[in-house]
């Protein structure tokens, strides 16, 4: 259990949200060119990572706004929260 | 060869106040080099190790686990075994480690507290109604023991559930598994490491895996905490941190690892004499022999290794439990925890050979893999052994995500993920 600061509604119960898993999967630009290994790796395949992870979480109960959260998976304390369409901090 | 267990040896060992009884496993220095060597000591893993030596004459092979064997999610589940899965592969799979479990505890002279006390799935909406009475027919004609029950016979069945029509989710119904129960979950791990142990099998407990050695598609050992250990063979049944392994090898799972929570009661006298399941509702229960009651809850949706999970997930859960059974609204809940559970797409295993030669995966299991430890340990080894997957878990290959084969067992397995 832990608050994740919203950008547009301020901090809040994780509760109210929901996760929305892996961020910067880029959605492929030409669909019908891909080979099946390529659609498994777009539908499937996930880092997973424990540790840093850089993820999409939705504000469900809330504003209903998709943004981007910086986690550390081992112990759940988030690093950064940043919009959608940004590029994940550097440090 | 380890002394048997028995009445005599527990008479025996009852006059030196059982303060003399041998120890069940050794302690091993890693050796330089073995035939396969299988990281994780769960149950998954140990039973692999078991069946690899007992079935497959491997016996140069060995365990490492990176605290205490069955302290995962061995020891943190909620003990249910049942095989009422809806596809034909899963009812395959589930089944075949179910006819295990009924001979596991003469099978490793370890009482593995095998109880066949039923399992009960109730329904608690049309939808729920049409989906248990198809898997029912399902499940009769694979050959697996299912009925239906409608509200009096639950009732019947398990009478301190609340059948009042005017709860918020009431009983509709539900299916029953009278071959299904429960087993004693640190016993499992024991016995087959005892077991796995006796026929020279290597139990290296903390001993974490550091890296994987390639050379080209080919493996050559394992970087340990305890140093490199050369093999050509490596079985990853590393559930939750599965990922993680892949890593080092650098291959990509189709995996989540999520939190999956549970927790037990103060020990009362016997209340429930069954496991009772509600998908709909997150809340499955049982009591322990001790008499606690056994309560599991849902996962939580985001990925995390941090083994807690959020409250709101247990006050859900706890919040069906009393409206099913208000006989417990008066309990007080002792311990509660999380564990890890890798989740894949559609909800079922692999159990697989990869892209690297001598690399071979068991995870996926997601919430429910307890129930089928004997089964995967023996699938496993088999693949591992023949480099070929046996008929019953062909369909668990990892190559079905490309495939698009998939064993979509979300929803369909008696329980919603």
């Amino acid at each position: 259990m832990f608050v994740i600061n919203c950008p547009y509604c301020g901090e809040r119960e994780q509760s109210e949200f929901k996760a929305g898993g892996e961020a910067h999967i880029v959605r492929p630009k030409q669909p019908t060119e891909l080979s099946d290994d390529e659609w498994a790796e777009y539908l499937f395949m996930r880092k997973n990572i424990k540790g840093l992870q850089f993820e999409r979480w939705v504000h469900t109960h809330g504003c209903r706004k998709w943004f981007n959260v910086a986690r550390d998976t081992s112990n759940d304390i988030i690093k950064a929260v940043y919009k959608m369409g940004e590029k994940p901090p550097s440090k | 060869m380890k002394k048997k267990y028995s009445i005599f040896s527990l008479i025996k060992n009852a006059f030196s106040y059982h303060e003399n009884w041998g120890k069940a496993w050794k302690d091993p220095v890693p050796k330089k080099e073995y035939e396969a060597v299988i990281v994780g000591g769960g149950g998954h893993g140990l039973a692999t190790a078991y069946y690899l030596a007992k079935k497959h004459n491997m016996r140069n092979i060995a365990v490492v686990e990176k605290g205490w064997i069955g302290g995962g999610n061995t020891g943190r589940n909620t003990t249910i075994i049942r095989s009422n899965y809806l596809w034909d592969a899963s009812a395959g799979l589930y089944d075949h480690a179910l006819k295990i479990w009924e001979g596991l505890s003469q099978e490793l002279n370890y009482n593995v507290m095998f109880s066949q006390r039923g399992v009960m799935n109730l329904a608690h909406n049309l939808q729920d109604v049409r989906d248990l009475k198809r898997r029912t027919h399902a499940n009769r004609l694979n050959g697996i023991d299912a009925v239906y029950l409608n509200t009096d016979e639950v009732k019947k069945f398990c009478p301190i559930i609340n059948t009042s029509p005017d709860i918020r989710y009431p009983v509709l119904g539900g299916t029953l598994q009278r071959r299904a129960g429960t087993a004693r979950h640190d016993a499992v791990a024991w016995g087959y490491a005892r077991g796995a142990d006796a026929m020279g099998v290597d139990i290296i407990q903390n001993c974490e895996v550091k890296g994987i050695k390639r050379n080209g598609d080919n493996i050559e050992g394992i970087e340990t905490t305890k140093g490199f250990i050369k093999t050509k063979k490596i079985g990853v049944v590393a559930a939750g941190h599965s990922s993680v392994i892949a890593d080092m090898a650098g291959l990509k799972l189709p995996l989540e690892s999520k939190p999956l929570q549970a927790l037990v009661s103060e020990p009362v006298k016997p209340v429930i004499d069954t496991v009772v399941m509600s998908n709909a509702v997150h809340a499955y229960v049982s009591q322990s022999d001790k008499g606690e009651l056994v309560i599991g809850a849902g996962t939580d949706d985001y990925v995390s290794y941090s083994q807690k999970g959020s409250h709101d997930i247990v006050e859900g859960t706890l919040n069906a439990i009393l409206e099913l059974y208000p006989i417990f609204s008066r309990m007080r809940m002792l311990r509660q925890w999380g564990g890890i559970v890798d989740i894949c797409p559609d909800a079922s295993p692999i159990i697989s050979k990869t892209s690297i030669k001598g690399l071979y995966f068991n995870c996926g299991w997601g919430t429910g893999g307890f129930k089928a430890t004997p089964g995967s340990g023996d699938l496993f080894a088999h693949t591992i052994a023949n480099d070929e997957p046996h008929k019953l878990n062909a369909a668990f290959n990892i190559n079905r995500f490309i495939s698009g084969d998939l064993v979509d067992e979300h929803g369909a397995a008696a329980v919603a993920h």
